[in-house]
């Protein structure tokens, strides 16, 4: 097996420890020449940690790795480079000011009497691009290109440098359908010329419709590897998640018209960010937010919020008119929001779970009242427990958790201040599958519980099993409402799409 | 000492007098260098004083510290027609051309407290004090005071590598030379500023016994020794007394100590460096006679026993 | 109790470690240095002197933990020392009475702070710029008010500030000491410590968890204008003089090494302000032994940088991690949480 020569990289019973955890216990992981692998598991289940291991970013403690039967021991990522194994994250790590092709060539550039071969170099970058569809003016900025032609690039230099091995880590996170198809073009032409290929996503679909085989890793250890033909999607997530997820999301509408009419938005807009609309939200409501990337959902949410001050129409509570000029007279109105973007706007990196989860509340009782240590500790622990938030301790920095247990943080902490009005801007972007259905099972529970919700998802099945009503944006406005049996994907993308054609036409 | 001042005060009064006829018409321009000290200040004040005396029209220009404003000026005065321009030059170098252009047009050019690197027939003569002469005379004050009793000397040192603080502590050295019963035991940087002219003589006190090893300070200027005056009594001493302080500059402050018997003696670095110049340019206007190409202004030194207090009041107004 | 007196002690233990080792050194070199004894009714020696020339730096520095904690930088504050002596000095020398003097210095202070503050939280200028502002403006202003010139002045209430006594000790160490204290206190006790924090990692995601970022923001520039007012009032007292070109030129440059060596981070987030008090007293401790060895002046600053750079070499994540013994606060951290547990 070990000796197989159809396998360009091995690793055998590789080993990873951290203090008070085993994050890697032994994993045998098998990459055969031209194909793609995909690396599944959910975040903390140790695919990070592997590709580390194999790329020389960590020492691994103990196993050995083979390329090309050959025993290596790469040193760090540029050592791995020279070896043969290029990586692409998902956060491309180029320089986006400097140029196409000095992103392509850097560390390398063509000389010429001591000099770059500016004009050389420029060549050869268009000459290599058209390898993979593209033609780029080479000497513009790399940030004026989109992520998805930036992530191109980067794949592009990652196989040019090394040539044996492609390691892509999350590369269509943020990319769209067209940009998805293009990527897979071009890595099954890589596919083609006999490179080994890792995929690891959280996106069940792209795995069935790219990869060969699937390696799955849960808690450290090595699950299994199947052919990616040969294992359904049930049987697939029961490895990933150790259970049975039975279904993996039940659909249950409750009449919109059930709850009474608390919270209620009369032309309410900001120029230049969303046009002015109505919405009206009731107790024990989740209404749904769809449209494209771009259509106004973040700008619906963050005007709502009084992140970005409305300067028209007017927002009543109770039938009592409100002020919502900033996020701390909202949060006073028992607001809350999770933002899109975890990272940036999010969680708070160096300071802990526990005073992630008390900033609201504390910030909200202002500085002159602590919370005293005693009830951060009690509020933290509660919460850890009750939302399932994995982590070793409370006092460990948010930035070390993986995304799904941020954003359960990040929930606690809003859950923390008691809202009645919790807006969730894709609160299941980026995590992992038993993440993922564990939020969606608290936002079904937050509803029962009488409080009014807002969802913005991409996922448009995700927003038909959650959502008693369904507003849909295009162009900064919102152009339809559906609601009862009008929720279901058909009619969510239908409305989607008119509104597309609408624009087209 | 009293009487020489009277006279000197004579000399110019007469100078006033007799020489008025012929400075009465004369144009003179000053481009000074800026105000970025109090000793600048009194010189730009007592320049304006002695042309006024003398009834000579000054026109004085502030470069702010820009050569590139002491050129334009020096045109300018050019193109006035000045009789002589008197120049306190921010830097060394770049002068050839400008003071070219005004020797072509037979302006005679006077340097004031700081020399140039330009050929000596492009200005009438340069006058400046002497800094290692300054530190000989402090030095030689010491040594005949002391009168060849043993006695350990701390020495406050001006910024380190600015050419006061090497020029004074090479004629302090000079003055000492032979004189075996004075040994400088410590010497630091007291960056020519009180709170570090304090702090150093803090350390000296506790490095030499609590200050009973110390029998004489030497500090660069008289700011140090201001500061170090402070520490010396904070230490329990009575400066002036078990340590002698000997300082440069004479900036009023000090008066105030010797009045007070906490400093015993300070060098003067004039700020009157346009009596000498005037003088020089009046005897080469009237006479034809060349000045020599150097005015060394004299270093003069009080001590306790030159009613310091006075001397404190006739400074105070100077802008130091 | 005890655990969290532990963990303190644990953040702090490289910082009292390097201390030790340099008070030891300079020990070593000049024995005289540990001698104290009581003096004209104070303590007097040279380990005294570090506290009380060091305290316009541990002043200055205080006030810039709590600063670069937002992930800012204040580098105005040896400029307000200047402002605020020339305004003392020509306060008192103009006639008005001690409490006048000192309150309006003070607010003269807390001006600059939120002159600071305004162009950093309103007007989201860059802190480093923002402050250079009033670096570059603020000397000149100090000159316009002593005309150049060293004012100074002979009350005894201002000079007592800077050169008196109280209870054996300097004014000046008693002045930081209590300030210090204070200023921790209050950053600790209450919730501005954590939402200071907050915002220094992240300043977005606290605005949107309803942290009054602005407001904390110019706190923090007011109270580090505060502490440099504080700082220019004793550098002034100690002197009788406000010399306006030289009060306080380069503080801001040692505050901030200050806070490095104290281990506070200069993008923001985590701030300790004993550590900083720590990280000041390390700086005149080298200072001070330095004017002590007797080495020519040549070497003072060779001297100065060769020490700071072996101790934030030491300070190194790198090198604390290839040397574990180094990770003594850590593991002294660790049992502690799940004691609380």
């Amino acid at each position: 097996m070990h000796g197989n020569s159809d396998n360009i990289l091995s690793a055998i019973r590789v080993e990873k420890g951290f203090p008070g955890t085993k994050a890697l216990d032994k994993v045998d992981f098998h990459l055969r020449r031209g194909e793609v692998h995909a690396l599944l598991g959910e975040n903390g289940a140790g695919k990070s940690t592997l590709i580390k291991c194999l790329t020389g970013a960590y020492r691994r403690d103990g196993g050995s790795i083979l390329l090309d039967g050959a025993e290596v021991d790469p040193r760090d990522t540029f050592d791995a480079q020279r070896l043969g194994i290029g990586t692409v994250y998902q956060e491309v790590n180029l320089l986006p000011n400097l140029t196409v092709a000095e992103n392509l060539f850097l560390g390398r550039q063509p000389c010429r009497f001591g000099m770059t071969d500016t004009r050389t170099m420029n060549r050869k970058a268009r000459e290599l691009l058209a390898e993979y569809e593209l033609d780029l003016d080479v000497t513009r900025d790399l940030a004026s290109y989109s992520v998805a032609i930036q992530q191109v690039v980067a794949i592009a230099r990652a196989v040019d440098l090394s040539g044996k091995v492609l390691i892509l880590d999350e590369p269509t996170a943020s990319l769209d359908a067209h940009e998805v198809a293009m990527l897979f073009r071009i890595v099954r032409r890589l596919k083609a010329r006999g490179l080994g290929i890792i995929f690891i996503t959280h996106f069940l679909e792209q795995v069935y419709e790219i990869s060969d085989r699937i390696t799955v890793l849960r808690n450290g250890q090595l699950v299994g590897t199947r052919e990616t033909a040969e294992l359904d999607r049930r049987e697939l997530i029961a490895m990933m998640i150790g259970r049975e997820l039975a279904a993996e999301i039940q659909s249950r509408h409750t009449p919109a018209d059930e709850g009474r009419l608390r919270y209620r938005f009369r032309n309410y807009g900001r120029r230049g960010r969303i046009d002015p609309f109505d919405l009206d939200v009731r107790a024990g409501e989740v209404v749904g937010i769809a449209g494209l990337l771009g259509s106004g959902r973040t700008e619906t949410a963050e005007v709502l919020f009084g992140a970005y001050r409305a300067d028209s129409g007017t927002a009543e509570i109770d039938g009592r008119a409100v002020e919502l000029s900033s996020p701390r007279a909202a949060i006073r109105q028992k607001f809350g929001f999770c933002p899109e973007d975890r990272k940036t706007a999010g969680i708070v990196g160096d300071l802990s779970v526990r005073e992630n989860i008390v900033l609201a509340l504390q910030a909200r009782r202002g500085w002159t009242r602590p919370i005293s240590r005693a009830e951060q500790n009690r509020l933290a622990d509660h919460y850890i427990r009750a939302l399932d938030i994995r982590t070793a301790d409370r006092e460990k920095p948010i930035k070390l958790l993986s995304g799904g247990n941020q954003q359960k943080a990040i929930l606690a902490r809003w859950l923390a201040t008691e809202p009645e009005f919790l807006i969730l801007d894709e609160p299941t972007r980026g995590i992992d599958v038993g993440a993922h259905a564990e939020i969606v099972r608290l936002i079904e529970s937050l509803r029962e519980k009488g409080m009014s919700l807002i969802v913005i998802s991409s996922e448009i099945e995700e927003l038909v099993a959650y959502s008693t009503r369904v507003v849909v944006l295009r162009d900064r406005a919102h152009v339809a409402e559906l609601s009862g049996d009008r929720i279901t994907a058909h009619e969510i993308v239908e409305a989607i799409a008119a509104a597309t054609q609408g624009r087209a036409s | 000492m009293k009487f020489r001042k009277a006279l000197a005060s004579a000399t110019i009064l007469a100078a006033c007098m007799f020489g008025s006829a012929s400075a009465a018409d004369l144009v003179v321009g000053f481009s000074q260098i800026g105000s970025e000290s109090g000793w600048r200040a009194a010189e730009t004040t007592l320049t304006k004083q002695q042309a006024e005396q003398r009834g000579i029209d000054l026109k004085f220009a502030d470069a702010q510290q820009k050569q590139e404003n002491q050129i334009k000026a020096i045109r300018s005065f050019i193109a006035q027609g000045v009789n002589a321009i008197l120049l306190a030059p921010v830097v060394a170098t770049g002068w050839d051309e400008v003071l070219q252009e005004a020797k072509d047009a037979e302006i005679p050019v006077i340097l004031l407290d700081r020399t140039v690197d330009a050929s000596k027939d492009l200005y009438l003569t340069a006058v400046t004090s002497d800094l290692v002469h300054e530190g000989s005379v402090a030095g030689k004050w010491l040594v005949d005071t002391v009168a060849g009793k043993p006695c350990n000397v701390v020495e406050l040192q001006g910024t380190t590598g600015s050419s006061p603080a090497i020029d004074r502590k090479k004629g302090f050295e000079q003055a000492l030379a032979g004189n075996d019963n004075l040994k400088i035991v410590r010497s630091q940087t007291g960056d020519f500023t009180r709170t570090k002219g304090k702090e150093v003589m803090e350390s000296f006190l506790k490095a030499e016994d609590g200050g009973k090893n110390i029998c004489a300070l030497y500090a660069h200027n008289d700011d140090m020794a201001v500061g170090a005056i402070q520490a010396i009594k904070e230490a329990g001493l009575k400066p002036g007394k078990d340590i002698l302080v000997v300082s440069i500059d004479a900036v009023p402050d000090i008066f105030q100590a010797m009045a007070a018997g906490e400093a015993n003696a300070t060098v003067e670095l004039t700020p009157n460096m346009a009596g000498p110049a005037f003088d020089a340019l009046d005897a080469y206007l009237k006479d034809g006679k060349e000045p020599p190409k150097w005015i060394q202004t004299e270093s003069k030194l009080y001590t306790q026993a030159d009613d310091p207090m006075k001397v404190y009041e006739e400074k105070k107004g100077l802008g130091y | 109790m005890t655990a969290t007196v532990k963990t303190y002690l644990g953040r702090l233990l490289p910082q009292l470690i390097v201390l030790a080792a340099i008070v030891f050194a300079i020990s070593m070199v000049f024995p005289g240095f540990l001698n104290l004894q009581i003096q004209n009714g104070r303590l007097y020696g040279s380990l005294i002197d570090i506290l009380n020339r060091g305290a316009p730096v541990v002043l200055l520095a205080i006030g810039m933990t709590v600063v670069i904690a937002t992930k800012g930088i204040d580098l105005s504050v040896g400029a307000v020392m200047a402002i605020c002596g020339a305004v003392a000095a020509s306060l008192i020398t103009s006639g008005h009475s001690l409490l006048e003097t000192l309150f309006a210095t003070l607010a003269v202070g807390i001006l600059c702070g939120i002159w600071n503050g305004f162009l950093v939280a309103v007007l989201d200028i860059q802190p480093i710029i923002a402050t250079l502002v009033l670096m570059v403006a603020g000397r000149g202003i100090a000159q316009l008010i002593t005309e150049g010139a060293i004012l100074t002045f002979n009350d005894a209430g201002l000079i007592f500030v800077g050169s008196g006594s109280f209870g054996w000790l300097p004014m000046p160490v008693v002045i930081w000491l209590v300030f210090g204290v204070l200023v921790a206190l209050l950053v600790r006790q209450t919730a501005l410590g954590m939402l200071i924090e907050a915002i220094g990692v992240n300043r977005q995601a606290s605005t949107l968890s309803g942290v009054l970022t602005p407001v904390l923001l110019v706190a923090a520039y007011v109270l580090s204008g505060l502490c440099a007012a504080i700082a220019g009032i004793i550098a002034a007292a100690d002197i009788k003089g406000a010399d306006a070109n030289n009060a306080g030129l380069w503080l801001e440059l040692d505050a901030i090494l200050a806070v490095v060596v104290g281990g506070t981070s200069l993008l923001g987030g985590r701030f300790s302000i004993a550590a900083s008090v720590l990280g000041a007293i390390i700086i005149q401790a080298i200072n001070t032994g330095i004017l002590l060895s007797g080495f020519p002046p040549e070497f003072n600053l060779i001297i100065k940088a060769a020490i700071i750079v072996f101790i934030l070499v030491l300070q190194s994540p790198r090198f604390r991690s290839a040397f574990t013994f180094l990770q003594i606060p850590r593991a002294a951290g660790k049992p502690t949480e799940r004691e609380a547990k």
